[in-house]
């Protein structure tokens, strides 16, 4: 019986357990999508999708952490020897050679030109989390005077580029803009 | 073993009616009573009983838990601290659970560096310890996404950073990490789905024991001499010599286990996690568990992402392939003599990995945390397949009857195997 049908062409009935089968792996998949799907952030957490943040109160030299999506933004007003010591870096020198700003082209070079917005050179303004597991790091600290992840001792340097450490990738600038000279929404 | 014929005899008319519709008692008489068991069996064979106990602890504990819990980012914190002060009790089941965790762990580590001196996966064990190392990957999860629920800073920088390990993942880690966390961070969402799974996977794990223990009683126990059942006389009945050898061990574990829950109830915890979670700042030093330590070590030893969450995930994955990467046609350590040291080695390195991964990755430990990752891969992909092949090992008595008795073993002549 079973030598009998190998050697014969697909019969009707192959063709109906395969289209039974084939059915059934699609109409599984539809059924387990809306159960993975769910996970995925709903509808009230894409609604907090932008921040306002007033500038005009930040003396150079400090930083402020605001909250974007649940994450902390850092927003510095840098000193003169801090953007000297970021433009004095060559591009090849570094870790990650993108400059990881949403605002810009994905391969834009990780210039300190292209960590901030031309003619807002001072203000730098980045996601506070380290882009190797997460943590956040603290400011004016580590090796290139920039910020240190205490986890797992990574060092930024003060155009937020990831200079030293496991952390594969400069911190990440949000997408933001200049509402007013002072005014700036994030997200 | 268990192709061996029941001995079960139903007596009362009601044992017979039940057998040939349920043989549920006939169940239980032939694998926990009547089971022909090694006479040989040292204590390091006692833990299979204490996880048994452990589990149930931990379900009987963590329920009653969930009676008073809440599972909200805005609410958990003060719903364990309510827990600690206000509910009956609570003070107890909480600590109960949370030492429970840890001593379930130790007992897990023992039970796992036995049955590598003793060669227990080998053949015919694969399976056996295959679903072991199952079990152990679904523990380490429960425990994991069960410290992140009291929602202190330690509960949630820990989960941020061992969500964020999936983010080494080439391009779609991102997405995978978002997905996980259900949003741009670890929040509510992720709270409350741990929850859920917290509360599922102790359940998975009941099921795996069962399959666990199903996969050890198809070729029997293991024993220290490696040597397998031969005759009848190699055995006795799991009741009433295992039954109590493993009663007076789970006695002793929980004496201990009761010296930790009533005096030193935070000893193997972390103060910082008694701080709510803040999102904003993370505590300047922060550490795993100490069970998950010496993965943590081999993490924070390889200076790339993606590399170092491979290490630490291949260092249990490796686990899985043991019982190929042991050319040795003995056993047990015990007749093992090269072998044997280098089983000591790797205990010592594990204890060494696991005291770098609860220092700060800075100076001589990361020098020390990266010399440990080599040594345990060496360990399990080179010295063990290679030594299995030049070692010379010591002659095996000829049953585990002559190793007990010595040659008066041997009087009654032997059935062929």
């Amino acid at each position: 019986m079973v030598a009998a049908t190998e050697t014969q062409e697909p019969t009707r009935r192959d063709f109906l357990y395969i289209a039974t089968g084939a059915f059934a792996a699609v109409g599984a998949a539809a059924v387990a999508w809306p159960l993975i799907d769910q996970m995925n952030p709903d509808a009230s957490v894409l609604a907090l999708a932008s921040t306002e943040v007033d500038l005009s109160q930040l003396a150079e030299g400090q930083s402020i952490t605001i909250t974007w999506r649940g994450n902390p933004v850092f927003v510095r007003h840098r000193t003169a020897k801090e953007i000297e010591e970021a433009n004095a870096v060559q591009v090849s020198d570094l870790i990650d050679p993108l400059a990881r700003n949403a605002n810009l082209d994905p391969n834009a070079p990780a210039t300190d030109h292209n960590r901030v917005i031309d003619g807002k050179e001072k203000y730098l303004i980045q996601i506070g989390v380290c882009t190797h597991l997460g943590c956040v790091p603290i400011g004016e600290a580590g090796d290139f005077n920039g910020w240190f992840c205490p986890c797992h001792g990574s060092h930024y340097d003060t155009a937020g580029r990831i200079r030293k450490g496991p952390a594969p990738e400069n911190l990440h600038i949000p997408p933001y803009k200049y509402t007013s000279d002072t005014n700036v929404t994030i997200g | 073993m268990s192709g061996g014929h029941s001995t079960y005899e139903p007596k009362t008319g009601i044992e017979k009616w039940l057998d040939q519709r349920l043989p549920i008692v006939r169940l239980a008489h032939d694998q926990a009573f009547a089971f022909p068991t090694p006479r040989n069996l040292n204590y390091f064979w006692t833990f299979g009983g204490i996880l048994a106990i452990f589990l149930v602890i931990q379900i009987i504990t963590g329920i009653t838990l969930v009676m008073h819990y809440t599972p909200n980012t805005g609410l958990a914190f003060n719903s364990v601290e309510h827990i600690m002060r206000d509910v009956n009790y609570g003070w107890l089941i909480r600590y109960m659970h949370a030492n429970g965790a840890s001593f379930f762990f130790i007992a897990v580590y023992l039970h796992i560096f036995r049955g590598l001196y003793y060669g227990s996966y080998k053949a015919p064990r694969e399976v056996l310890w295959i679903i072991g190392v199952i079990i152990y990957l679904v523990m380490m999860a429960t425990a994991f996404m069960g410290y992140v629920l009291p929602w202190g800073q330690m509960s949630f920088w820990g989960a941020k950073v061992i969500t964020n390990l999936f983010s080494a993942i080439p391009f779609v880690g991102d997405s995978i990490v978002t997905w996980l966390w259900g949003g741009f961070s670890v929040d509510n969402a992720t709270l409350q789905r741990f929850f859920a799974l917290h509360y599922l996977l102790p359940f998975v794990l009941a099921g795996l024991v069962a399959l666990h223990i199903w996969a050890l009683h198809v070729p029997g126990n293991n024993n220290p001499t490696g040597v397998e059942v031969k005759s009848v006389q190699d055995t006795v009945p799991f009741h009433p010599y295992y039954t109590m050898k493993d009663a007076f061990a789970i006695m002793a574990f929980l004496v201990v286990f009761a010296l930790f829950v009533f005096y030193i109830p935070n000893y193997l915890g972390h103060a910082v996690n008694y701080e709510p979670a803040d999102p904003l700042k993370t505590p300047a030093h922060i550490v795993p568990e100490w069970y998950f330590l010496p993965f943590y070590a081999i993490l924070r030893s390889i200076p790339d992402k993606l590399l170092g969450v491979l290490a630490m995930f291949g260092a249990i994955v490796v686990l899985f392939f043991l019982p190929w990467l042991d050319t040795s046609k003995v056993k047990s350590c015990n007749y093992r003599p090269i072998y044997r040291q280098f089983f000591w080695l790797l205990a010592i390195d594990a204890v060494v990995l696991g005291y770098v991964g609860s220092r700060p990755p800075e100076g001589i430990w990361v020098t020390i945390g990266q010399i440990g990752t080599v040594y345990y891969f060496l360990h399990f992909l080179v010295i063990l397949p290679v030594v299995g092949l030049i070692e010379k090992p010591k002659p095996l008595p000829a049953s585990i009857s002559e190793s007990v008795l010595g040659k008066a073993g041997k009087t009654q002549p032997q059935p062929a195997e």
